[in-house]
C-alpha cells in the first residue's frame, strides 16, 4: 500500500510500482476471499468443527491432483456464464439478479434437443442456440418492465426467478419427463453432448465455450462502439444520454446478452456436466448457480478475465466442498461453501477493504484507551 | 360457495400478511433514511432459523426476541458497511442473502434433518381463539406497527430527521445531524423488524424451518415498499394484498378439484407482485439520496 505515496526511482522500481498499482483490484479480491474464508473458519469453529482440517480437505479436493483440478474447472464453467450475466448488466448500471431463472429456462430449452436427431456437431450447436435464445427471451421480461413501467430490476428479476422455477418444475414433471424415469427429464442424446475433455472427469469441452464467451464479452464491452455505449450508460447515465446514447437500447442489449450468458449456463450444465445429461426433478444440479455467479462476478471485479480466475476459485470451493463433506470423522457440510461465498461478497461490498485494517486497529486502540480511562464503567465497553 | 372456505382464506391471508408488512415497514424506515437493503430475504431466513432455536431453548417469546436480535445484528452489519464504510448497498444485500442461504442450510444439517426442522409444539407461540378461528397474536402487532411507524415518520421530530437524512444528507449534516448514525439506527431497526418477521414464520406460523422458508418474501416486501411509496399504512394494505394472493395459492391447492397443475398455482403470488408493482411505479417518489453513501466533502 505504501507504493502509492512513495515516489519510485529507476525503471525497475517504476515497473514494480505500476504492476502493484494495476494489481490493486486483484489484491482486494484476494483479501476479500481471505476474509470470507476466515469468517467461515470462525463459524466452523463455533459449530464444533476443525476449520483447518476442513480447509485442508477442501484444498486437496479442489487442487490436489489432475482429477481434482479438472473437476474444479468443470464446476467453475457454469459460474463463468452466470457471473457474466451479472457483470454485463452491472457494467450497464443495473443489478440483474435473474441469472438463476434465465439459466433454468436455458437448461429446459437445451433438453428439448432430445426430441429430434441431427448430426453430432450440429445437434450440439442447435442445443446451445436453443438455450441462448431461451435465456435471452426470458431476460426480456424484466428488461421491458423496466423500460416501459420503470419496475426495479431487483424486484422483477427475483419474481421471474420464482416463476421460471415453477415453470421448469412443471416442464420437468409433465412435458420433458422421461417416460421410464419419472424423476428426471429425457436425457440429452450423445450427439448433442459436449465431448469429455479429460477422460474420467466431469470436465467437458464446455469449458472452451465458457472461455470463448468471456473473451467475446470482453471484446464487445471494451473494443466495440456498442460496448462503449453500454459502459458509458452504466457509469454516468445523464452524461451518456447527453452524448446521444440511447439508455433504453443499452439496457435492452445488456439484458439480452446477460440472458444469453445465463441460458448458456443452463446448456453447459445439462449438456456438458456428466453424468446425468438431464434435468433432475427439484433441479439439484442447477439450483443456486445463478446466485453463486454473483459472488464470482464480484470477486472477478466484473471483468470477464477476472471472472475466469474467480470462477476457478469458486469452482474449486464447490469441488473441494464436495470432498470436504465426506472427509474425516466430523465432516463439514457442503453448505459451508455458500456461507463463505456470502461473507466474501459482503467483504467485496466494502470499498478499499484494506484501508479498514489500520482504521479498525486504531478504533480498537481508541476503545481500549476509553475503557482504561474510566475503569469502573466496564459494562459500557461490553 | 361455502362460507367457511372464505373465512379460512381470510384467516390464512392475515397470517401471510404479517411477515410482509413487518418487513416492509422496517424497510420503509430504512429507505426513508436513505439505505436500500435488499438483504431482507436473508434476514427473514436467518431470523426464522435462529428464532426457532431460541424458541426451543426458552419458549416462543424468547424465540421471537432472538429472531429480532439477529435481524438487528445483520441490519447493524449492513448499515456499518453501507453508511460508515460507504459500501455498495446492493452488493452488501446480495452478500447477506447468499450468506443466509448457506448458513441456514448448514444449520439445518447440523440440527439433524437436512432441509427441515420442526419447531416443537410447546415452543410455538399460542394462537388466540377468536370467532374467526385461531389467530396469531402477532397479527395484532402487524396491524399496530404500521400506524406507529406512520405516526413516527409524519408526526415526530425524529421522523423528520430521518427524512432529512434521506432527502438531503448534506443539509442534514450542516444542521448538526449525524447522518451515518441516523442511517445506522434506521436500518438496524428495519433489520430488527425483518428478524421478528422471520422468527414469526417459524415460531408462530409454520412451526417449521426449511431452506426456502422465506420464499421470496423479502423481495415481495421490497415490492410492497414500492407499492406503498414509503407510506407505512399502504404497506399494511400491500402486505394484505400480497398475503392474500399467497394464501389464495395455498388455498387453491387444498381444493378437491385439481384443474390447474400446482406449479402454476405457486407462480400466482409472484405474478401478482409483478403486476402490482408495474401498475404503481412511475407515480412513486423515493428519497433523493436513496442508495447513495454520504461522503462529507
Amino acid at each position: 500500500m505504501t507504493t502509492t505515496d512513495v515516489r519510485p526511482r529507476g525503471r525497475w522500481v517504476r515497473g514494480v510500482h505500476r504492476t502493484l498499482t494495476g494489481l490493486h483490484p486483484a489484491l482486494e479480491s484476494v483479501l476479500a476471499a481471505v476474509v470470507g474464508l476466515l469468517v467461515g473458519a470462525v463459524l466452523m469453529y463455533i459449530w464444533g468443527y476443525d476449520p483447518w482440517r476442513a480447509y485442508w480437505a477442501l484444498l486437496r479436493g479442489a487442487f490436489g491432483g489432475d482429477y481434482e483440478i479438472a473437476s474444479s474447472i468443470a464446476r467453475g464453467v457454469p459460474l463463468i456464464f452466470t457471473a457474466l450475466t451479472f457483470s454485463i448488466c452491472l457494467r450497464a448500471g443495473m443489478f440483474n439478479i435473474g441469472a438463476e431463472g434465465q439459466m433454468y429456462i436455458g437448461a429446459a430449452a437445451a433438453v428439448c434437443v432430445a426430441y429430434f436427431q441431427l448430426p453430432a456437431g450440429l445437434h450440439l450447436f442447435v442445443g446451445i442456440l436453443f438455450a441462448a435464445v431461451a435465456g435471452a427471451v426470458w431476460s426480456l421480461g424484466p428488461a421491458l418492465l423496466k423500460l416501459t413501467r420503470g419496475v426495479s430490476e431487483v424486484i422483477s428479476t427475483i419474481m421471474f426467478n420464482w416463476i421460471s422455477r415453477f415453470l421448469v418444475f412443471y416442464l420437468v414433471a409433465f412435458v420433458l419427463v422421461d417416460p421410464r424415469q419419472a424423476q428426471r427429464t429425457v436425457r440429452i442424446p450423445v450427439s448433442a453432448r459436449f465431448p469429455i475433455l479429460v477422460q474420467g472427469t466431469d470436465l467437458s469441452y464446455a469449458v472452451f465455450m465458457a472461455v470463448a464467451f468471456a473473451l467475446l464479452v470482453y471484446v464487445v464491452l471494451w473494443h466495440t462502439a456498442v460496448g462503449y455505449e453500454v459502459r458509458a450508460a452504466g457509469l454516468t447515465p445523464t452524461a451518456a444520454r447527453y452524448g446521444g446514447i440511447s439508455i433504453k437500447r443499452t439496457m435492452l442489449l445488456s439484458f439480452a446478452l446477460g440472458g444469453v450468458a445465463a441460458g448458456l449456463a443452463g446448456a453447459a450444465t445439462t449438456m456438458g456436466l456428466p453424468p446425468t445429461f438431464a434435468i433432475i426433478s427439484g433441479l439439484p444440479e442447477l439450483m443456486n448457480l445463478g446466485f453463486d455467479g454473483m459472488a464470482v462476478a464480484m470477486v472477478g471485479r466484473n471483468h470477464p478475465i477476472g471472472i475466469l480466475f474467480a470462477a476457478l476459485f469458486f469452482g474449486g470451493l464447490n469441488a473441494g466442498g464436495r470432498v470436504m463433506q465426506f472427509y474425516g470423522s466430523n465432516p463439514v457440510p457442503l453448505e459451508m461453501v455458500r456461507v463463505v461465498m456470502g461473507a466474501i461478497v459482503l467483504a467485496m461490498a466494502i470499498p478499499e477493504l484494506i484501508r479498514l485494517f489500520p482504521a479498525l486497529a486504531e478504533a480498537g486502540r481508541g476503545l481500549a484507551r476509553t475503557i482504561a480511562r474510566r475503569k469502573p464503567a466496564t459494562e459500557e465497553g461490553a | 360457495m361455502n362460507w367457511s372456505y372464505v373465512l379460512d382464506l381470510l384467516r390464512i391471508s392475515l397470517h401471510a400478511m404479517v411477515p410482509i408488512t413487518l418487513t416492509a415497514v422496517g424497510e420503509i424506515i430504512g429507505e426513508t433514511a436513505g439505505l436500500f437493503n435488499i438483504g431482507l430475504e436473508g434476514i427473514l431466513l436467518i431470523g426464522a432459523f435462529v428464532g426457532a432455536l431460541g424458541a426451543k431453548a426458552g419458549g416462543p417469546v424468547v424465540g421471537l426476541l432472538t429472531g429480532m436480535g439477529v435481524g438487528m445484528a445483520i441490519g447493524l452489519v449492513f448499515s456499518i458497511i453501507s453508511a460508515y464504510w460507504k459500501g455498495t448497498q446492493m452488493i452488501a444485500g446480495i452478500g447477506i442473502n447468499l450468506f443466509a442461504l448457506g448458513f441456514v442450510a448448514f444449520g439445518l444439517i447440523k440440527l439433524g434433518a437436512p432441509g427441515f426442522h420442526a419447531v416443537p409444539a410447546e415452543a410455538q407461540l399460542l394462537k388466540l381463539r377468536t370467532p374467526m378461528g385461531a389467530l396469531s397474536p402477532l397479527i395484532l402487532v402487524a396491524l399496530v406497527v404500521p400506524f406507529l411507524a406512520y405516526w413516527f415518520l409524519k408526526r415526530t421530530r425524529a421522523g423528520l430527521i430521518l427524512k432529512a437524512v434521506g432527502e438531503n444528507p448534506e443539509a442534514a449534516d450542516v444542521a448538526g445531524i449525524n447522518v451515518n448514525l441516523t442511517r445506522l439506527l434506521a436500518t438496524t431497526f428495519g433489520g430488527a423488524l425483518a428478524g421478528l418477521a422471520g422468527a414469526y414464520m417459524s415460531v408462530a406460523w409454520f412451526g417449521s424451518v426449511t431452506k426456502e422458508l422465506s420464499a421470496g418474501r423479502g423481495f415481495i416486501a421490497l415490492a410492497t415498499v414500492v407499492f406503498s411509496g414509503l407510506n407505512p399504512l399502504l404497506a399494511l394494505v400491500g402486505g394484505f394484498i400480497f398475503g392474500f394472493f399467497q394464501s389464495l395459492a395455498t388455498w387453491i391447492k387444498t381444493l378437491p378439484a385439481k384443474t390447474i397443475p400446482w406449479q402454476f398455482v405457486d407462480m400466482l403470488p409472484y405474478i401478482v407482485t409483478l403486476l402490482v408493482v408495474s401498475g404503481v411505479v412511475g407515480r412513486v417518489r423515493f428519497p433523493k439520496a436513496l442508495g447513495v453513501p454520504y461522503k462529507r466533502e
